[in-house]
């Protein structure tokens, strides 16, 4: 510990910490903008810049670590004159045209500006404008150059946490901007679509791709039936930012918002994790006894995010990418084929939409394969953060929405198929039912919450955990973020690590954290407690086992036959070709 | 992992060197009188396209800067933006992370502040207060602004007496200044834009070595008017001789036996040798200029008499006197200054250093001339010692290297603490403390402090003391004449005010300088005396300069002068440094870019043919 004082308040800090977080320990808020604790401390806005007594110039506070007998000063004039210039300058470089943000009202510059009592900005306006403002406009993530504040948090989270590269500076001096590194367009890049970058930004420079007004003309087409399914990760966030207790934010009243929005049928993609869950199982069971994974595991494919990281990444893995949909593609899948039957509605006329936590997602129901005679499996795909949007478009109040179950047919789901939500859920979801599979009796539903431990206990990146089904050890691995997924494959190429069964997320913490759900100004990353959220809610559901929920059952038994029937591959499978 | 490789410059590292480099010669010769708001937001332009762009202060801060420059010039801005300026720079000194924003921001603060009336003449009138003065760079940078292109033409052409007619007119020490001069013309030389100076210096000494003798030049009437010159070095023989011209009668009081002061007393012989100053003084001479040497004013004659016979009196005595350590030991015996043994090599007391060892203190010019003589006295070794570090001499780095070559030892950062004398207090050692060079001053040098070391001790039979002049300020002080800071008070004309009919000028007025400095402040004193005296005559020169020859002028070497070899240095005071072949001459001339006629020199400032 070392003792210093900050605005003369005497203040005793941990070693090593620097002098935002010795403030932060004391109350004392120091404005900053690009700092990302551990991620992006490189002194980059200076906006934290404060006096240091017996330094010359100002010193910033986010990548400084104090010092014993450190005398710092954050509230002088000279300091907050420093920072009101540094803010007048980010301002403008900054097209703040903040009615037409995604983020306003929830973005960090406008705070910041308004904090700072900044109604005029002497300096003169400089927005980017031809090559370096243009943007593919169809790609499920939209970056808006005017907007970018070069905090350089997206570069650095794409690095550090998922190891991709995608971001980069481009140019120098007065042209100096992020884009797309190597020079490549984005759709040329290797991008993930995991929208960590989209969460991480201060502002509204990198959002997703509005899919809002083209859900509302399905909504708005009377000839149409619309059809939402719920991820099992929106129910733990979609409240956050409405002052909804945790308790009355249930999934139920998203369902009756989006009903009251103008959905016609709304589900629970927690029914097609169950029914992922009885794909992907045997499909494992099948490969394990058939000894395919002796080399190389069977990895989960419910990942978007990660399968198009495997794809440009890891080329040679692909063939180890379960065949099984994600549940998102597996729901649209049969709402248009058995519930259309069913129901007796032409598939044709249907349009399926997903409230997904996840911008991969956009990318995914796009995919070529991704449909049957011509039938898209899903016709749209809203985040957290867009189906919110469409809710206040359609003037839907959530907080005045009532309870509403969700509809027959799809309607059941499983405690295992919400824990999809979170990192090694899928795992968990998937060693309940083959277990089942292997013995035909249902396990402890808790035997295997190892895989749900925050990390390996040799600081490996990624967790991993053996089990003994029916005399056969199963050997699992789970791993969220890219950064982590790549060292676990590379790991498995080696061959320092043999596993049959991996589970991968894109984002930390998996779904939970994923980069559609709501943004924080506090920069605070809520996958641990959304998870928890998650697997509270398995513990107090009836049902535990994907294997028994009584739609996906009754599914089986009227239309697919059994899992990896003939129908069941052809409507619920895929070969990760395009 | 990517592997490690050997990092080879590739081509377009090194085009980017090579344009890096052509930028900072062309700057180092910068013209004087540009707009400095101009100059300023194009450094700030240049500084913001070194930014890496990962901080606001420099990325966003120096652009903004560029754009409130860019509004003061163009006459769009409000005085309040001086004051934008002043703050935007001052956040970005506070809080750009590394020396490209805030070095940057630096520039631009101390433009607004140092140039503060030039912004608001842009911003009220539109109009910038500068203007280039400096058309021809060598000529405007001669203290004495002799015309060099011209000169340098008529070498090129052959006609070196022309050349040294040409000189004469702005300095009558050609030959001296083809030696000796520090060459302050080179510095500006706008060759440097494509490789390095014109060696002026150079071509200057191949004109007064080929020159031959040159006809006494014609005075103008005689105008009845009197005027004392006190002391015979290069300022007072230089008012002298254009006083001459103009027709007043002048009259040079010299304490010692010969004319040329530290020409003659304080240069080493093989820098200057002595017949070519004598040629210099000559001509002075034959011009009508009367000397009277061994003549002390203030000892044989009052500054009051001179005062009263002579219509104007022109001191320029100097600084002859020595500056003291004060350091304990000073006063034991071979302890000496510099000054004192040049002067008396000059008068023939030739001291005898065989086999001693010396100890030089300094690191000027004089102290350089102290080491090369002891050298050539018979020393067996040779020590200078000096505070600060061998780049931060003030001598010129030529001499530096000929002393080292010539067999000297130069102890750097080393001060002296104090002299030890044995029983007959004749000098044993001189014990210098180590130091370190250290932060750098408001004049831009370097500073030292003590180093953690012990003292060093030196043992040495003679220490010479080469840390600067002083002037022998006393009977003029006794006369009324005032004086500050060791030097005497003389207004921008030279004029003493308050002093009736004295003029004063040199190292006297200066503090130690030049040869040049001298011979210009000697011409500034004629000037204006000659007002004084009611008249006002022009100094002329009817040498025509060739026209220039359109020539091609590829990037070329600049020509150095060579040392002549030296078998056995004691004893051997002649010449040192060798003269231009014809060879080099004609190729170091054609280097001149002729900026009396390319450029601006053609419509305006350029030559000056009388003043």
């Amino acid at each position: 510990m070392v003792n210093i004082t900050i605005n003369d308040i005497p203040i005793t800090a941990p070693k090593n910490s620097t002098i935002m977080e010795a403030a932060k320990t004391a109350g004392i808020d120091i404005p900053h903008l690009c700092y990302l604790k551990e991620i992006n401390e490189i002194g980059a806005c200076r906006l934290c810049c404060v006096e240091v007594e017996g330094e010359e110039k100002l010193v910033p506070a986010c990548d400084n670590v104090v010092q014993e007998g450190m005398k710092i000063t954050t509230n002088s004039p000279r300091v907050r004159n420093a920072c009101r210039t540094n803010l007048e300058l980010i301002l403008s470089q900054h097209d703040g045209q903040c009615t037409a943000c995604t983020r306003s009202g929830n973005c960090q510059l406008q705070k910041l500006a308004n904090d700072f009592n900044l109604p005029e900005n002497s300096f003169c306006k400089e927005l980017p404008a031809g090559k370096a403002a243009q943007w593919e406009k169809d790609f499920p993530l939209i970056r808006d150059a005017g907007k970018c504040v070069k905090c350089m948090r997206c570069i650095q989270v794409c690095d550090k946490i998922q190891s991709l590269g995608i971001w980069d500076l481009a140019g120098t001096g007065s042209r100096t901007r992020v884009d797309v590194s190597q020079g490549l367009s984005i759709s040329q890049s290797d991008c993930s679509q995991c929208g960590q970058c989209i969460v991480h930004c201060p502002v509204g420079a990198l959002r997703e791709r509005n899919d809002v007004d083209k859900v509302l003309a399905m909504l708005d087409d009377p000839e149409l039936v619309t059809v939402a399914h719920i991820a099992p990760a929106v129910r733990t966030a979609w409240a956050e930012h409405l002052g909804i207790p945790e308790d009355s934010a249930t999934v139920s009243r998203l369902a009756g918002a989006l009903k009251q929005a103008g959905f016609d049928y709304v589900f629970d993609t927690s029914f097609s994790a169950d029914l992922t869950i009885m794909e992907e199982g045997s499909e494992f069971l099948e490969k394990k006894t058939g000894g395919e994974l002796e080399r190389y595991p069977l990895f989960t494919s419910c990942c978007p995010g990660w399968v198009r990281f495997v794809k440009s990444q890891f080329p040679q893995l692909v063939g180890q990418l379960s065949t099984a949909k994600s549940p998102q593609q597996m729901f649209g899948a049969v709402v248009k084929s058995y519930f259309a039957e069913k129901q007796g509605i032409d598939p044709e006329k249907i349009r399926c939409v997903s409230i997904m936590p996840c911008v991969a997602k956009k990318g995914e129901c796009q995919l070529p394969a991704m449909e049957r005679d011509g039938i898209r499996d899903i016709d749209g795909s809203l985040t957290t953060r867009e189906a919110l949007q469409l809710l206040k478009t359609v003037r839907v109040h959530a907080n005045d929405t009532k309870e509403i179950p969700f509809d027959n047919l799809l309607k059941d789901y499983t405690g295992a198929g919400v824990i999809f939500g979170a990192t090694g859920g899928v795992m968990e979801a998937a060693l309940r039912s083959a277990y089942y599979l292997a013995t035909g009796n249902n396990p402890d539903p808790d035997a295997f919450k190892t895989v749900r431990a925050p990390r390996a206990k040799d600081n490996r990146p990624w967790r991993e955990a053996e089990f003994d089904i029916d005399g056969t050890t199963v050997r699992a691995a789970v791993a969220s973020g890219l950064g982590n997924a790549k060292k676990l494959c590379e790991a498995i190429l080696r061959g320092e690590s043999h596993y049959d069964f991996v589970e991968v997320m894109a984002c930390p913490g998996g779904c939970a954290g994923g980069g559609g759900q709501p943004i924080h100004c506090d920069d605070q990353s809520r996958a641990k407690d959304r998870a928890d959220i998650l697997y509270r809610l398995d513990k107090n559901m009836p049902v535990r086992f994907s294997h028994e929920n009584q739609d996906v059952q009754r599914l089986y038994q009227d239309y697919l036959d059994k899992p990896l029937s003939e129908k069941a591959e052809q409507l619920l499978h895929t070969h990760h070709c395009n | 992992m990517e592997r490690l490789k050997i990092e080879t410059p590739g081509q377009e590292q090194r085009a980017f060197q090579d344009l890096c480099a052509d930028i900072s010669r062309r700057i180092r010769v910068s013209p004087m009188g540009l707009c400095p708001v101009d100059i300023t937001l194009n450094v700030i332009r240049m500084c913001h396209a070194q930014s890496c762009g990962k901080c606001t202060p420099c990325r966003v801060g120096l652009g903004q800067l560029a754009h409130m420059l860019e509004s003061v010039l163009d006459g769009d801005a409000g005085i309040h933006i001086i004051e934008e300026i002043a703050r935007t720079a001052r956040t970005i000194i506070d809080t750009a992370d590394c020396a490209i924003g805030y070095e940057a921001a630096k520039m631009a603060l101390n433009s607004v502040t140092n140039f503060r009336a030039d912004y608001i003449s842009h911003i009220q009138d539109e109009r910038c207060m500068y203007g280039l003065k400096h058309a021809i760079p060598c000529t405007a940078m001669c203290p004495a602004h002799v015309d060099v292109p011209g000169y340098i033409a008529l070498v090129k052409a052959g006609r070196c007496e022309d050349a040294i007619r040409l000189i004469r007119k702005d300095n009558p020490f050609p030959s001296v200044c083809g030696y000796v001069c520090e060459h302050p013309c080179e510095d500006h030389c706008r060759r440097r834009m494509l490789d390095d100076a014109v060696n002026i210096c150079g071509i200057k000494r191949y004109a007064a070595d080929h020159a031959g003798a040159i006809d006494t030049p014609v005075c103008e009437a005689p105008t009845g008017k009197k005027v004392a010159i006190v002391g015979g070095g290069p300022g007072g023989l230089t008012t002298a001789y254009f006083l001459t011209l103009m027709g007043h009668k002048t009259v040079v009081y010299e304490q010692r036996p010969k004319l040329g002061g530290m020409l003659r007393y304080g240069i080493p012989d093989y820098r200057l040798p002595q017949d070519v100053l004598d040629a210099d003084i000559q001509y002075i001479l034959n011009a009508g200029v009367e000397a009277v040497t061994d003549t002390d004013i203030g000892g044989d004659i009052s500054l009051e008499d001179l005062k009263k016979q002579y219509d104007a009196v022109y001191i320029s005595i100097g600084a002859h006197a020595d500056k003291k350590l004060g350091i304990e030991g000073e006063d034991s015996e071979g302890v000496i200054s510099a000054v004192e043994m040049l002067r008396n090599i000059g008068e023939g007391r030739i001291p005898n250093l065989e086999n001693k060892r010396v100890c030089v203190i300094g690191g000027g010019n004089v102290a350089m001339d102290a080491t090369r003589t002891s050298l050539r006295l018979g020393a067996s070794r040779v020590t200078c010692v000096y505070r600060r570090r061998v780049d931060d001499m003030t001598a010129l780095p030529e001499e530096i290297q000929e002393a080292q070559m010539e067999g000297a030892e130069i102890l750097p950062l080393h001060a002296p603490e104090r002299i030890e004398a044995d029983e007959q207090n004749r000098v044993k050692t001189l014990w210098a403390q180590p130091q370190i060079i250290s932060q750098i001053g408001a004049d831009g040098r370097p500073s030292i402090r003590k180093a953690e070391k012990d003292l060093v001790e030196i043992p040495c039979d003679y220490i010479i003391i080469a840390i600067g002049q002083a002037v022998h300020l006393k009977p003029f002080e006794e006369s009324g004449i005032r004086a500050k800071r060791g030097a005497i008070q003389a207004e921008q004309t030279s004029f003493v005010s308050g002093s009736g009919n004295v003029f004063a000028g040199g190292d006297a007025v200066s503090g130690p300088a030049t040869v040049i400095r001298a011979v210009a402040a000697g011409k500034v004193a004629a000037d204006n005396i000659d007002q004084f005296l009611g008249y006002c005559h022009a100094i002329k020169s009817d040498v025509e300069v060739p026209a220039p020859q359109h020539t091609n002028t590829p990037p070329c070497g600049r020509v150095n002068l060579a040392g002549r070899s030296i078998e056995s240095i004691q004893g051997d005071f002649d010449l040192v440094s060798i003269g231009m072949s014809s060879q080099e001459m004609e190729q170091e001339c054609s280097r001149c870019l002729r900026c009396d006629h390319f450029g601006y020199g053609i419509l305006k400032g350029g030559r000056n043919i009388q003043w």
